[in-house]
Order: structure tokens, then C-alpha cells, then sequence
């Protein structure tokens, strides 16, 4: 499994929330929001691509939100997030001027030098693609280190797709491919409906010298990664980022453990040849 | 250098200490179980009780000697010390403009823990790598520890579920100690001392010791050679992290889940056991919040709770994490086993499950298996 | 100009036939071509055809009263859009509709029934090959009612 990082020297307890701002909010769509934060006094450490936050609302819980931003943005921290339980909604109920608190960065990123010299394929499907979005905005600011830089994105239906301007800001550049599906179309949508494996037979990339990045719900990674093998990817340059049940964040309460390793230290990003055994293993 | 000191000066040791500002927690005997309370003075132990286990039983019989620490282990460890149940780590409360949190000060009770059994001392170590080795410390562990004095003493009197000898924790004491004692009962009653460290070298300096004999050393020796030897052959261990990996979908696990209650009793008592619960909470009127760091087990049907789910609902899943955890793949997270052979967890199971004739069964229907 | 065996190659379903097969396949085939809003086929027709789709988009749809038609799959480049050639009643179950500017190759299906009754070693041999990809077919259209991004309630 992947190393663990180099000691972190906080000041404060890794428990303990620092207070963040809400200085923006955006509706991405009926149940998603993104949140920019900025720090009111003390910052974290800046975060990676692939890495989380603990974000706490007041009073009412945690939950671990990897970030979606622009990894160069200095002490902005911006996180989409699913209103799907009582702290997520409480944190996107959060308007401009609210307080929440973070604990982070948390976990591993992805391994973006892998790609140099290489096709960048970018596979999200539901909400998993806010956690694709940093390593496409560090790919699009490092261009040249890559060769072909394709996003895929597959989402449930039209109204659930997430970025959809950005989608088509992408969509319009001349150095990236992007393609969409969705698994059930409403009318008046005129794009692919099927399943986001189908996008990849015909996907523009040389498998031969191709990277992949992972992300959705685990039946969709494993079906995706399984396809991507089809295609030729061999096992060692796909990437997946897992999920499971986070208290703590930091490698403290083992909640998070998968088998051998706890996805919040040696995680959340893992390589597929290593995690593909573990998902094999039905309820471990 | 190995002293002597009579089992009539052992209160001398409690002065040294308490002078010396400890708090001192030792097993006493409590509601029918050896447990850990705060004692003052060597009448306080368990003098002339021992404990007889068994998978599901756990009874206190008398000795037909005086010996203070004549029992193997109680269904406490000296994690309810260091890893307290229910730890506040925060309180916060608005204000204007967000929220200012305040971190409770770090416990700050310098405390002698008298009565460490080896299994123990493993286990603190256990619980050392998880908490203190990691890219983030538990802070509240951490204050905790460092305050804290380790008077061990070495197991004569195994229970029949112990198994130290296997796990390579006992039933001597070589390391993690301040001081070390090795009860004697034959030829006077006395304790074996030996310092395990410069704090303890200082506490030693101020008992009423002498010079251990050879004849002491030796009988110091044979008392844990002799608990070693009642030990021999009770659990195959041999290659476990590898044989339950590969044995994942057993039949055995399917077994053992129809008799476990999921009651999470064996988390409860097992000294290496670690998981925690965040929990945090606010006042009535919104004002303020607080968080608190609980004891969780993986048996709690809450414990894989996710948003849109529960990755294991079965009990099949939950008893089959804590073992493999245990045996297997705590070596893969922190580098050393879980388990230290305390058989805590056989005792206190409330249908006596016997992680040993588990393990057993998973080595036995594995064989099987290959010369079907 | 490419033959139309080379063009029926291009399809992932029968790239690797022998080459006899391949000019027998082509002799029940020819190329057509859509523009963006052309139907295809519609629900319910007779059916007795299938294309293979070379390049654009088609989708397929059904009609649901109170939501009018909706697009069920797409079918790209690669891709067979239509089924119910294989067995009877040969009817469309789903309508087709070209949402891009689509060039495909239509098969007859009753020219192709009728060399695999006068070949069934031919038969099997299509017939395997469809049955591949079937199962993929049916594979991902589980996935799609499986809502896995669903939020879980």
C-alpha cells in the first residue's frame, strides 16, 4: 500500500476545526452545492488534488468532502458537495458570510507525474467528478506535460449532471476531449444516454501510454476499470479514489479501514492492480 | 542489577511514588472481578485471590497463599487510563463572525500504573504505534502517556485462556517498564525488582532493597519459565496473518456468526483495541458545541455506516473484520500484531468464543479443502 | 471508395470474421446515411433490418405517455442499433432516431436468415458473435437500472 506521508506540524489539535468563511456558494444542481471557503485566521495547509477536508457544521457533525478547486488558488478552499445527510445538508444550506470549519488536508493525491508524457484520461461518474476537477485544472495549467487529455463523465440524468458550463467550456477546447452520457435522458436531451463505459471504446487515447483517474460510486469504478483493462490500460496506471465511513480523518478511529489500509491516511487514492483484490471481498 | 524487596515493604514503593506526585492506579478487587482502581497502599491489592476463566466464565476463587498479584488479568486494561472511554477534545461556542473553539488542556495527572502484566505492557506499546506513530498524534493519548509510571509485574499464575507465550508478550517482562516485579512466595515472600529505565532506577533508589541472590534470580526465572511452560502448545500462530487473508470466505466465518451476539464485549476488553466515535454535540439553544472522542467497537451495526448504506451489515462481516483486523491485518496498518495474547476475549464473551479454536478451524477446514 | 466488407469490419462485432463471411454479410448490406432528426426506424414497424452504425449518433426511444418520447440509448460508432431482426415477430420494439448527421450500414435481415439456414456453420459463427454482444448489450443496460448514482434512498 502507499506510503504515509511526512509528519505534519499543526499547531492545534488534529481534531480541532479552524473556522473558514463562506464567501461563495453555487447551486451545481438540485442537491449539490459548491462551497468556497477562506480562512478567518489561520489557514491549512494547501491541498492537492485528491486530497479532503473535514468539514464541520457547526454544532451539527463532520463530514470528509474532497476538494474540487483549482489546486493554485492559493488559501481558497472550494468543496462540492452532495446534500444527502444531516451535516452535508446543514453545509449546504451554508450561505456567503457563514462560519464552518475545516481539518485538513487529509489523505493522498493523485499521482499526476504519471501522467507526464502520457494520455490523461479522466473517468467521473455521479459526484465523482468534483474530485476529478483538480487534477484537470492542473493538467490544463501544465499542458504540455501531457500528450491527449480526454474527461469523460457520466452522470444519472441531464439534471444531474454537475459544471455543465464548464462542461461546455471544455467541450469547446482544442486541447482536450470531453464526452458525456447519461444512464436516462429526459426530452429535450440531445447527448449520448448509456451507461459511462460505453464512452470508452472510442475514447481518443493510446492505451498503450495512457494514465486513468477513477471516480464514482464503487460498482461504476469497477466496471470502468474493467473496461479501461479491456481497452488495454494495464492495471498499474489506473487509479480509483475509495470511500468508507470517516470519524476522524487522520488514521486515529479506524473506521475507515478497508482490509489492510485506512483510506483516510493511505488512501484516498489507490492504484487499481492493489484495491481491485480488496473489492472483491463482498462486506469486508 | 536485580534487587529483593520483601513483600512486607511493598507499601514502601507506594510512599516512593506518591511522593514523587504519581496518582497510582492497581488492581483491586471490586463487584467481583479484579480491576483497576486507585490504591494507596499494598492493601489495596488482591492479596491471596486468583481468577479462574474460561471461554464465557470469569470467577474469582481464593488463593491458599497471600500473594498480592496471583491472578492473571481482569476485564479491564490500562487503556480505560490512557484512552479513556469518553474524552472531551473541544468546546466551541459562537461569536460574531463564526466561532471560537477551545481545546481541553491536556490531562495533566502524572499517574503509576502498578500491576502491568507483559501482555500489558505489549498492548501499551500496541497502542503506542497507533497513537503516537503515525503522521497524527492522539493528543489526549499522548499527555497521558507521557506522565505516566509502569510498574510491571511478571505472570506466574497464567489463566487458561492465556496465550502470551505465542504471541511473543509474556510471561516475562524485558522491556517497556519502568520497574519490573517478580513475585516470589516460596522461601519468604518477597518480589524480584529490576529498573527498566533512569525514572525507575531513581524509584528503586528509594526502597528498602537488597542485593538479589542468585537464588532469587533463579526463582524469579523459573516462576515465568513454569507460567511459560503451562502455556506451551495452546495456539498455532503460525503463518495466521497470511492463512485468514486467504480464507476470507470460509465456511468458518459463516460458523461462529450464528453463535456471536455482535455484542462488541471482546472490544470492550481487548487492551489493543482502539477504534473511537467522534461525537459531536451543541447546546439547547444552538450557542455552543462541543466534541467528544468515544469508544466505538466494529461490532456496532453503526460502525460501516455510510451515506447510502452500510458496507457491513452482517455479523458475519463485523466478526470477520475484528479478527482478521486483529490477526492479521493490524500487521499490515501498524506493523505488529493486535493481539497479545491476553485472552480477554474469550473470558468475557458472552457465548464463549474461542478466537483460538476459530483460528483452528480456519487452518483445519483450509486443509480440507486441499486433499479433498 | 472502400468496400463495404472493410466498412462491416470496422464494427468491434465483426472485425474478426474470415473474409468469405465477411463478402457474405456484405452481400445482404449497403451503406445509407442520415441527417440530424431522420428516423431510422419507428416502434412497432416491421422489422427486418439492423444497422451498424459507422459514424454519428442514434438513439433510441420510447414513447411514455405524460413524458413523450424518451431516449432510452445511444448508439455510436461501432454500435448495432436494432434486435428485433433475430427473432419474430419482427417488430421494432424502439424507435430510432439519428441526433447527429449518421452514416451506418443497414443489413437485411431476412438475407441474412437465409444464408445461415443454407450455412449454419456460417450461422453459429454470426450468430456467436451477436450473441457477444448481447450480453454486453444487456450488461450495461443492467447497470443503468442498477441507479448507482442513485443517492441511496
Amino acid at each position: 500500500m502507499a506510503t504515509v506521508a511526512e509528519p505534519a506540524a499543526v499547531a492545534h489539535g488534529a481534531m480541532t476545526p479552524l473556522p473558514y468563511r463562506v464567501a461563495r456558494t453555487r447551486r451545481e444542481n438540485h442537491d449539490n452545492w459548491t462551497l468556497e471557503l477562506e480562512p478567518v485566521a489561520d489557514a491549512i495547509e494547501p491541498i492537492g488534488p485528491g486530497q479532503f477536508d473535514m468539514l464541520y457544521a457547526f454544532g451539527v457533525g463532520e463530514a470528509p468532502i474532497s476538494t474540487s478547486g483549482d489546486p493554485d488558488a492559493g488559501d481558497t478552499l472550494v468543496h462540492t458537495i452532495r446534500a444527502v445527510g444531516a451535516v452535508t445538508k446543514a453545509l449546504c444550506a451554508a450561505r456567503p458570510g457563514a462560519i464552518v470549519g475545516v481539518r485538513g488536508p487529509f489523505g493522498n493525491r493523485w499521482p499526476l507525474a504519471e501522467a507526464h508524457g502520457r494520455d490523461l484520461v479522466l473517468v467521473g461518474g455521479g459526484v465523482g467528478l468534483p474530485p476529478l476537477r483538480p487534477a484537470l485544472y492542473h493538467a490544463l495549467a501544465n499542458r504540455t506535460e501531457l500528450e491527449r487529455l480526454v474527461l469523460l463523465y457520466g452522470g444519472r440524468t441531464p439534471d444531474d449532471l454537475l459544471f455543465t458550463r464548464e462542461l461546455e467550456r471544455w467541450r469547446g477546447r482544442l486541447d482536450m476531449d470531453v464526452d458525456v452520457t447519461v444512464d436516462s435522458a429526459t426530452s429535450g436531451w440531445h447527448g449520448k444516454v448509456g451507461v459511462v463505459t460505453k464512452l470508452i471504446p472510442s475514447a481518443p487515447f493510446d492505451p498503450a501510454n495512457a494514465v486513468a483517474f477513477v471516480v464514482g460510486p464503487e460498482i461504476m469504478m469497477r466496471f470502468t476499470a474493467q473496461a479501461l483493462l479491456e481497452r488495454g490500460i494495464p492495471a498499474e496506471r489506473i487509479w480509483i479514489s475509495m470511500e468508507r465511513t470517516m470519524r476522524c480523518g487522520v488514521g486515529l478511529c479506524g473506521h475507515c479501514q478497508l482490509g489492510p489500509t485506512l483510506i483516510c491516511r493511505d488512501g484516498p487514492v489507490y492504484r487499481w492492480d492493489e484495491m481491485a483484490p480488496l473489492l472483491e471481498v463482498r462486506e469486508l | 542489577m536485580a534487587e529483593t524487596l520483601a513483600a512486607a515493604d511493598l507499601d514502601s514503593l507506594f510512599d516512593a511514588l506518591r511522593s514523587r506526585g504519581y496518582r497510582i492506579v492497581a488492581p483491586v478487587v471490586r463487584d467481583g472481578a479484579i480491576v483497576h482502581g486507585e490504591a494507596d497502599a499494598a492493601a489495596d491489592l488482591p492479596a491471596g485471590w486468583t481468577d479462574e476463566q474460561a471461554p464465557g466464565s470469569y470467577r474469582l476463587e481464593r488463593r491458599d497463599d497471600g500473594a498480592l498479584f496471583g491472578y492473571a488479568s481482569g476485564p479491564q486494561s490500562w487503556k480505560s487510563e490512557l484512552l479513556p472511554s469518553r474524552v472531551r477534545l473541544w468546546q466551541a461556542r459562537r461569536e460574531d463572525g463564526g466561532f471560537a473553539v477551545e481545546e481541553e488542556p491536556a490531562a495533566a495527572t502524572p499517574t503509576a500504573f502498578v500491576g502491568v502484566r507483559p501482555c500489558e505492557l505489549a498492548a501499551i506499546a500496541v497502542q503506542d504505534r497507533v497513537f503516537l506513530d503515525g503522521r497524527f498524534q492522539d493528543r489526549d493519548y499522548a499527555a497521558r502517556r507521557a506522565d505516566v509510571f509502569l510498574v510491571a509485574v511478571e505472570c506466574g499464575t497464567p489463566s487458561s485462556l492465556c496465550f502470551c507465550t505465542a504471541q511473543g508478550t509474556g510471561p516475562g517482562a524485558t522491556e517497556g517498564f519502568d520497574l519490573a516485579l517478580t513475585e516470589l512466595l516460596e522461601g519468604g515472600h518477597r518480589f524480584l525488582v529490576r529498573a527498566g529505565s533512569t525514572a525507575g532506577e531513581a524509584v528503586l533508589a528509594k526502597l528498602p532493597t537488597r542485593a538479589a541472590t542468585r537464588d532469587d534470580v533463579d526463582a524469579a526465572g523459573l516462576v515465568v519459565a513454569s507460567a511459560a511452560h503451562e502455556m506451551r502448545g495452546r495456539f498455532d500462530v503460525d503463518g495466521v496473518h497470511d492463512l485468514l487473508l486467504r480464507n476470507l470466505e470460509s465456511p468458518v466465518w459463516d460458523e461462529v456468526a450464528e453463535r456471536c451476539l455482535s455484542c462488541g464485549n471482546c472490544t470492550l476488553v481487548c487492551p489493543t483495541c482502539f477504534c473511537t466515535h467522534v461525537e459531536d454535540t451543541s447546546t439547547l439553544d444552538g450557542t455552543g458545541a462541543a466534541r467528544e472522542r468515544v469508544w466505538d467497537t466494529c461490532f456496532s451495526l453503526r460502525y460501516a455506516e455510510m451515506h447510502g448504506g452500510n458496507t457491513r451489515p452482517s455479523t458475519r462481516a463485523r466478526y470477520r473484520q475484528w479478527l482478521t483486523h486483529k490477526l492479521a491485518t493490524w500487521e499490515d496498518q501498524f506493523g505488529v500484531s493486535g493481539c497479545v495474547g491476553c485472552g480477554r476475549c474469550i473470558a468475557w464473551c458472552p457465548v464463549g468464543i474461542d478466537i483460538r479454536e476459530e483460528v483452528a478451524a480456519i487452518r483445519g477446514r483450509e486443509e480440507e479443502h486441499a486433499h479433498a | 471508395m472502400r468496400t463495404l466488407d472493410s466498412l462491416i469490419r470496422e464494427s468491434p462485432v465483426f472485425a474478426d470474421l474470415e473474409p468469405e463471411d465477411l463478402e457474405l454479410v456484405a452481400g445482404c448490406g449497403q451503406n445509407v446515411a442520415f441527417d440530424a432528426g431522420d428516423r431510422l426506424f419507428k416502434e412497432g414497424d416491421e422489422a427486418d433490418s439492423f444497422y451498424l452504425v459507422r459514424h454519428g449518433l442514434v438513439a433510441l426511444e420510447q414513447y411514455v405517455p405524460n413524458k413523450g418520447m424518451l431516449t432510452v440509448e445511444t448508439v455510436g460508432p461501432g454500435e448495432i442499433a436494432g434486435w428485433s431482426w433475430l427473432v419474430p415477430p419482427y417488430r421494432w420494439q424502439l424507435s430510432a432516431r439519428a441526433i447527429e448527421p449518421t452514416r451506418a450500414i443497414v443489413l437485411d435481415g431476412a438475407c441474412l436468415r437465409g444464408k445461415c439456414d443454407d450455412d449454419p456453420a456460417l450461422g453459429y459463427r454470426l450468430l456467436s458473435r451477436i450473441s457477444g454482444e448481447l450480453v454486453q448489450v444487456i450488461t450495461q443496460a443492467r447497470l443503468q437500472l442498477v441507479d448507482v448514482y442513485g443517492n441511496g434512498r
